[in-house]
């Protein structure tokens, strides 16, 4: 090959890089292993991770331990899905553009909304890109969020609006859902968009249409970042007056993977189209006349468009929303109502059991459906640990994001997680909590 | 007429018109059976206001799990993929996706690991990636790193906020942001969500950076230089040493996309040529798979004058007490960061595959790699310097390239009466993956071909020959070209009509 190249060596492919910028020594990393020792160094890193396997996890906060069921696996492991690129060249992508329009259509059944693109990063960057949508749609830079946003989205919103120049104000939760004079008040002619979550952080159940009523006064977008499995039961925010819902797409299909990848959804009102971020496959018909998918309103995006794109995104996270359409199309019409169903009623004593537990009280009395919040009369990260010895993952903490709820803890139901498990948990709360009551917290420990 | 020419009746797969999921919907079907109710089952409007619900379950397939597998199976075959065929698509890196990185990705430790576990409870994780990160630091020549962001244009946002950062905390208010002419688009537009303006740098003729244009344009207004060193041209900039001096002296800060560090892991570092941020894009250099368009993973490294405005949280390791075990912990308090990006830690599966890799390779394996590249790059380009590739699609730089080359179709179009789509759809029916076209936009009908360095010197030879073959057969009737592809799942589609009147989702 060298000769055909005419070179002497290697080495000479890389003259022109200047010999001061050459590193000139080995890298400092250890020498390459055969895939046996690989293994192995790998699976003995993963074995100091409590996962969900090892433990009864009750953590959610936009994440959740649904079961993945083994055709997402199948199908999303063959190499036809699993190793190409970017549809470019779509005579010859016709499976990964044909799965991201039924995906598209799929998301846009679950949000009421006619539009939906085929995918982004995640759930909170895809808020933040609802933002950019809304600043270039009305020309205004404020931006009002409630409190029940999950908080790696309010502060996806901050990091981001930092660049587009917006500000952001946040709103108040008064008995657990956003308070709507609050929100009414900070609305004004300045307001671009609104962002509401569905069901909020807290787990409550919002009333997206009551709250969206003040926003449309002043000609501001109502955003709504939703958890996709609640809207199996929901009223979807696109029959609310939603403009825009967004969200993390884990729960659908995908595994918790420590946070990642997974996929974000972004489905709009049919005149946001042409500012729309990211991919979206289109309908249309070959020379011959066969029905065929391809990229479309290209336009709107960098390889096009550059400086005037409507987004700098490439990526759509497609083999993750692959995995997403699968577990709907397994879950079924019916089946995905199931899902809801269950997780609601389940939720439901959850929530009645650890609300008979002595110095546990619910932390906000509203609906909820899969998630919902209590206040513990103990230090929360001392009965997370005891709870934990237990083989039980408690739930999430809420004091970083909410110090008004110093020893709140978030617990989240899947369809994983059985009512002996409830029970179990309920025990060992009450055992933990009875044991540490009235305790402070000692200094030096991070609730 | 070619064999495979437009005579041709349907291939089978032409003949099984595309149907969707939702087309093979019978009512009543289904796939899953959920848990049982262990719990009372009072109506659901009693435990959600009714005017909360949904009045209608939203429209989803109903189908039976057989049918859901023999559905995706049968579409997938009407991709093209990496595992099938030669991928030579360009500044796409499209490397061999060793299985063993998708086995420990999907460990349960990995996998069922929750990303709000509390740090003292998922050591392994936190380890594995301050090993990445550590790894990715030595290779790019820079100390810190954040593996937060999600992709390259992710990490790209994720830069051009940390320069906004660096600035403001000095005082300054910067507007410009260079970029080459031959940036990709993603910069650009990153440019302006950062909320900067774009300056367009002009290349010189060696193809790198025109140092007089560079000086005229570069003022205490610059706030950044974004550069992809080898560029997209595949040439390394001789006069980087230079450019980043003149941008610093401006006070300006120097980015590297890193779209294309596969060329020089081992042989040049980023931080060392004075880059003072970089993204790395995981799923180029470091073989996640491309999933069809994703997921990736963007990790920046960055120098110590931007280190105190990275993302949070931070992973980062503290030593351990009295002789004991270090351990690892994610640090929120980082009063000047920039703050989030996304939710939780990043693309943490993508880690563990790009981590596997390295450890795969080693120092010594990756320092090969790039070398690798950059010689199967070099023979593919000196195998169609003359010939027919020679004559019609030359080199657009006369250079000898890094892991990457940019032909010009120009006369191939002029002469032949091919432009490159033509070329690239025919190439389809020789079942191989067309390179980058149209990109970079200064070459006229440009056709960016990367092999990377997993490709034999056969499947090199057999991509030459069948250039040379199209070029040749378009010699004698260029309409081969021009209505070509004929034997895939669908021939041209009509991309207009799709743009024209959007059917972005299926009606119901």
């Amino acid at each position: 090959m060298l000769d055909a190249i005419g070179v002497g060596s290697v080495d000479e492919l890389f003259e022109d890089i200047p010999e001061a910028l050459r590193l000139g020594r080995p890298l400092d990393l250890p020498e390459g292993k055969p895939e046996t020792e690989v293994y192995d160094l790998l699976s003995a890193l993963a074995s100091r991770n409590a996962h969900a396997e090892a433990e009864t996890s009750f953590l959610g906060a936009g994440m959740y331990d649904h079961y993945v069921p083994a055709i997402v696996d199948a199908i999303t492991g063959r190499s036809e899905f699993l190793t190409p690129y970017t549809p470019y060249q779509p005579e010859i992508s016709q499976g990964g553009l044909q799965v991201m329009f039924e995906f598209q259509t799929a998301m846009s059944e679950l949000t009421g909304l006619p539009v939906s693109n085929a995918a982004l990063y995640e759930g909170p960057s895809a808020v933040a890109s609802a933002a950019y949508l809304a600043i270039g749609a009305t020309g205004r830079r404020k931006l009002v969020a409630s409190r029940g946003v999950h908080p790696h989205s309010r502060e996806s919103l901050v990091t981001y609006g930092a660049g587009y120049g917006s500000e952001l104000v946040e709103v108040p939760l008064a008995d657990g859902i956003t308070d709507l004079s609050a929100l009414a008040d900070a609305i004004d002619d300045q307001t671009a968009a609104v962002f509401l979550q569905q069901p909020n952080f807290l787990g409550a159940v919002e009333d997206i249409e009551a709250l969206g009523a003040a926003a449309k006064e002043h000609g501001a977008l109502v955003i709504v970042a939703c958890d996709p499995v609640a809207l199996s039961i929901l009223k979807p925010p696109g029959e609310c007056g939603a403009d825009i819902a967004v969200g993390e797409g884990q729960p659908l299909g995908n595994r918790l993977d420590y946070g990642g990848p997974s996929f974000g959804f972004f489905c709009a009102a049919e005149e946001h189209i042409r500012r729309m971020p990211g991919r979206i496959a289109g309908e249309t018909t070959d020379v011959d006349g066969r029905r065929g998918f391809v990229l479309t309103l290209q336009t709107r995006e960098q390889h096009i468009r550059r400086e005037k794109a409507t987004h700098n995104i490439c990526t759509a996270q497609a083999l993750n929303a692959l995995a997403g359409m699968v577990h709907l199309a397994w879950l079924g019409k019916r089946g995905f109502v199931e899902l809801g169903e269950l997780l609601v009623r389940r939720t439901a004593y959850a929530r009645e059991r650890l609300s008979a537990v002595d110095g546990v009280e619910l932390l906000h009395e509203a609906p909820v459906v899969r998630e919902f919040a209590v206040n513990l009369d103990a230090p929360v990260a001392e009965v997370l640990d005891r709870c934990a010895a237990e083989g039980i993952g408690a739930g999430y903490p809420l004091g970083r994001d909410y110090p008004e709820h110093e020893n709140g803890l978030l617990l989240a139901l899947t369809e994983r997680r059985s009512r002996q498990d409830i029970d179990r948990l309920a025990d060992a709360l009450g055992r933990a909590v009875g044991d540490l009551r009235g305790e402070k917290v000692p200094e030096g420990v991070a609730t | 007429m070619s064999a495979l020419g437009p005579e041709l009746t349907e291939t089978p797969m032409q003949r099984d018109r595309a149907t969707t999921i939702y087309e093979r919907s019978v009512e009543g079907r289904r796939a899953a059976t959920l848990p049982a109710a262990d719990v009372p089952e009072p109506p659901i409007n009693e435990l959600i206001p009714k005017n909360l619900l949904r009045e209608r379950p939203a429209e989803l397939p109903e189908i039976s799990e057989p049918e859901i597998v023999r559905h995706y199976n049968r579409i997938s075959r009407r991709n093209f993929d990496l595992d099938t065929g030669f991928y030579p698509l360009g500044s796409c890196t499209m490397k061999h996706n060793p299985r063993l990185n998708e086995r420990v990705a999907a460990l349960p430790g990995h996998a069922r690991l929750h990303p709000a576990q509390e740090p003292k409870r998922a050591q392994g994780a936190l380890e594995l990636m301050w090993l990445l990160q550590r790894s990715l630091s030595e290779i790019c020549g820079l100390p810190h790193v954040s593996l937060q962001p999600s992709a390259g244009s992710h990490g790209e946002l994720a830069g051009l906020l940390l320069t906004r950062a660096y600035h403001a905390d000095r005082g300054e208010e910067r507007h410009k942001v260079l970029t080459p002419d031959t940036a990709h688009g993603t910069n650009p537009a990153t440019v302006t969500m950062a909320g900067y303006e774009v300056v367009k740098l002009a290349s010189n003729e060696r193809g790198g950076i025109d140092l007089d244009d560079l000086r005229a344009k570069t003022d205490d207004d610059t706030a950044c230089l974004m550069l992809t060193n080898p560029n997209t041209l595949g040439l390394f900039d001789e006069n980087i040493a230079e450019i980043a001096k003149i941008v610093h002296d401006a006070g300006g800060t120097l980015y590297y996309d890193g779209a294309n560090l596969n060329a020089i892991m081992g042989h040049s570092r980023p931080g060392d040529m004075g880059f003072d941020i970089v993204h790395v894009n995981l799923h180029k250099s470091f073989s996640q798979p491309h999933g069809g368009g994703g997921p990736g993973a963007g990790p920046i490294a960055c120098s110590d004058r931007i280190e105190p405005y990275l993302p949070r949280p931070q992973v980062v390791r503290r030593e351990g007490q009295n002789g004991g075990e270090p351990s690892f912990d994610l640090d929120h308090d980082r009063p000047k960061s920039i703050g989030r990006l996304r939710g939780f830690q990043g693309n943490f599966g993508v880690f563990v595959r790009s981590y596997a890799y390295m450890l795969s390779l080693g120092g010594d394996g990756l320092q090969e790699a790039s070398e690798t590249a950059v010689l199967n790059a070099n023979y593919l380009l000196a195998r169609m310097s003359d010939g027919r590739a020679g004559r019609y699609t030359p080199v657009a730089f006369d250079r000898r390239c890094m892991h990457e080359f940019v032909l010009s179709g120009a006369p191939a179009k002029r002469e032949l009466g091919v432009k490159t789509l033509d070329i690239a759809k025919r190439l389809l029916d020789h079942g191989m993956h067309p390179p980058t076209v149209y990109f970079p936009l200064l070459v006229d009908e440009a056709l960016m071909v990367e092999p990377t360095e997993t490709e034999t010197r056969e499947t090199l030879d057999a991509f030459a020959e069948a250039i040379d073959a199209i070029l040749g057969e378009a010699a004698e009737d260029p309409e081969i070209a021009q209505g070509a592809p004929y034997t895939t799942p669908v021939r041209r589609l009509d991309e207009v009509a799709a743009n024209r009147n959007p059917v972005v989702r299926q009606r119901l």
